[in-house]
């Protein structure tokens, strides 16, 4: 069987795994209908819209942050992008008080996560990237920084806060997949599209990317300006998949690896879209499972997580061996 | 040809290269030598735009290889550097592909595929074309490098240390593989090598740096002296004739 798996051509791999993100589909929409269809399909479509839309975020800006360092361990987790979200609320816990944080306009509130995450990915950019010409390699660094940084404030922030405070912001501290707010499927949606739209063109680009950044401008890529705008593209996918659940970090690795070993070719036009479908596959079905075979109300993304974690030290150590 | 004029690279406080000016005419191969730290390696980087420039002007055939646009360099000027580290798996005939990507944008037409074939034939690649790069000998691994670089299909070939790690017949293979390229292809191989024999038995003309000074430039001929060498790198060399070559020994 695995033979047979190795002789499969890479468009006929994307295809397998579509249906495979078809089936989770279904299962996930017909599995234990018990009110009416009238009520099901919109109360459930709704959030494997999202749920799909969130997985794919993470599964693209994973694959091409990868492409850009030349490094399979890393994601853009790494850049701080889950720790400022986790500042950002606590911040606006703490400021506007919970009552307010809780009744606070999604839609605003929505536009201020992507906001902010987006300006400071960019701001750290331009300052390293265009006006001090240094590599990505310090930039990442300096993210690394930035998200330690972070992290000790919003500790700080959140050792002041009265318990009630806290306890409204430990509901976002965790990535849910079942408080997801439908109004603000339409505009995410629709920022996701355009940014893999622009993303998309540059599908051959990236392939070039991966031989190394010197090959690459060897070979006539405009490699600062590539990286700089798959930069922004990322920041923006990973605004909108963390403003709608809330912080993930071992997922991107996880699909990301998986969709290489899947793929079964370097070429983008196929690990990207079978990393954004494998995404959708695993969480769908996966919360297909957790809801109706398990009777699970949360812990999706604990379980991911949990999986994602051992997948991310079996990485490191199998790399360790090879060098 | 290449006109380098006035060219420096500062690393803080120290210079790499300083105040270089020479012209790599067309010959066919040309070596640049020098001990440690020359900045050989400087020089190429800057001559094939992949390290910024300080001061001082690059031009290839007339254009300035800071204002020209990079897809326009790709097609004139290829370029190996020493360290060649890919994050994906790769088969030969994929890498050997990418050589025409200035051309084809990454969707290869008949034409594309026939001059990869041409390259591949032309490293005797042609049975390893299916191989994993990470499964091949480095002297393998190395010709296919440098047949990707010649799929590029450019009038300059720059090459950074393309000896280093080989054994003696590889090392011998790949510099024979470039004289018949730029014999029969009519490229300019522009090419560093720490072995002066090499330079002297291969190199229409070298080029000899010292502290990132220019500090001589010649046929081997002229170049491979006992005085030139000692001043060059500080050693006592016995030169010979091998096959109407000079040779310096210094072994011993």
């Amino acid at each position: 069987m695995m033979r047979a798996l190795k002789r499969l051509s890479p468009a006929a791999r994307l295809a397998w795994v579509g249906l495979l993100t078809v089936l989770a589909g279904v299962a996930f929409m017909t599995w234990n209908v018990r009110a009416g269809w009238a009520f099901t399909l919109p109360f459930r479509g709704e959030k494997l819209v999202a749920i799909a839309l969130v997985g794919y975020c993470i599964a693209i800006s994973t694959v091409l942050f990868q492409t850009l360092t030349h490094n399979r361990i890393l994601t853009p987790g790494i850049m701080g992008f889950d720790a400022l979200y986790l500042l950002l609320q606590s911040v606006l816990v703490f400021s506007l008080g919970n009552l307010f944080y809780v009744q606070i306009n999604a839609q605003l509130k929505w536009l201020l996560d992507v906001a902010v995450m987006t300006g400071a990915v960019c701001a750290l950019y331009y300052w390293l990237f265009v006006r001090q010409r240094r590599d990505l390699h310090l930039l990442v660094l300096v993210g690394l920084i930035f998200g330690v940084l972070f992290r000790s404030f919003t500790s700080l922030i959140t050792r002041m806060m009265d318990p009630a405070e806290f306890d409204a912001l430990q509901d976002v501290m965790f990535a849910s997949f079942n408080q997801i707010d439908g109004s603000l499927l339409g505009i995410s949606l629709l920022v996701a599209a355009i940014v893999s739209a622009l993303l998309w063109r540059a599908r051959y680009a990236y392939d070039v990317l991966n031989l190394g950044d010197d090959p690459a401008i060897t070979l006539g890529l405009d490699q600062r300006t590539l990286v700089m705008r798959t930069l922004v593209g990322i920041a923006i996918l990973v605004s909108i998949a963390t403003a709608l659940v809330g912080p993930v970090t071992f997922f991107g690795l996880l699909v990301a690896n998986l969709a290489y070993a899947l793929a079964g070719t370097h070429q983008h036009r196929y690990v990207l879209p079978l990393a954004g479908l494998l995404a959708t596959a695993i969480l769908i079905g996966g919360q297909a499972i957790l809801e109706h075979l398990l009777h699970f109300g949360t812990g999706l993304s604990i379980l991911i997580e949990f999986g994602g974690g051992l997948f991310f030290i079996l990485l490191v150590i199998r790399q360790g061996r090879r060098s | 040809m290449i006109e380098i004029r006035n060219l420096s690279k500062r690393y803080g406080d120290s210079t790499v290269i300083d105040n270089v000016s020479l012209d790599l005419a067309d010959a066919g191969i040309t070596a640049i030598i020098g001990p440690n730290g020359a900045g050989k390696s400087t020089l190429l980087g800057m001559i094939s735009r992949l390290q910024s420039i300080d001061a001082g002007t690059v031009h290839i055939d007339g254009l300035d290889i800071t204002a020209t646009p990079s897809m326009t360099l790709a097609r004139k000027l290829a370029i190996l550097r020493q360290e060649n580290q890919i994050s994906t798996r790769l088969r030969v005939i994929d890498l050997v592909t990418f050589g025409r990507y200035p051309y084809c944008k990454g969707r290869p037409g008949p034409e594309d595929l026939e001059q990869v074939q041409r390259a591949l034939a032309f490293l005797n690649l042609d049975d390893l074309a299916q191989r994993f790069l990470d499964t091949l000998s480095g002297g393998q691994r190395q010709r296919a490098y440098i047949a990707m670089v010649l799929c590029q299909d450019t009038d300059y070939v720059l090459l950074d240390e393309p000896l280093n790690n080989l054994d003696m017949k590889h090392a011998v293979d790949i510099m024979q593989l470039m004289q018949r390229a730029s014999q029969a292809m009519g490229k300019k191989v522009i090419i560093v090598l720490h072995d002066i024999n090499f330079a002297a038995c291969y190199a229409d003309d070298i080029v000899a740096l010292q502290n990132g000074k220019l500090a001589f430039q010649g046929h081997p001929e002229a170049l491979i002296t006992a005085d030139k060498m000692k001043a060059l790198y500080d050693i006592d060399m016995t030169i010979e004739r091998f096959k109407g070559r000079p040779i310096g020994l210094y072994y011993a």
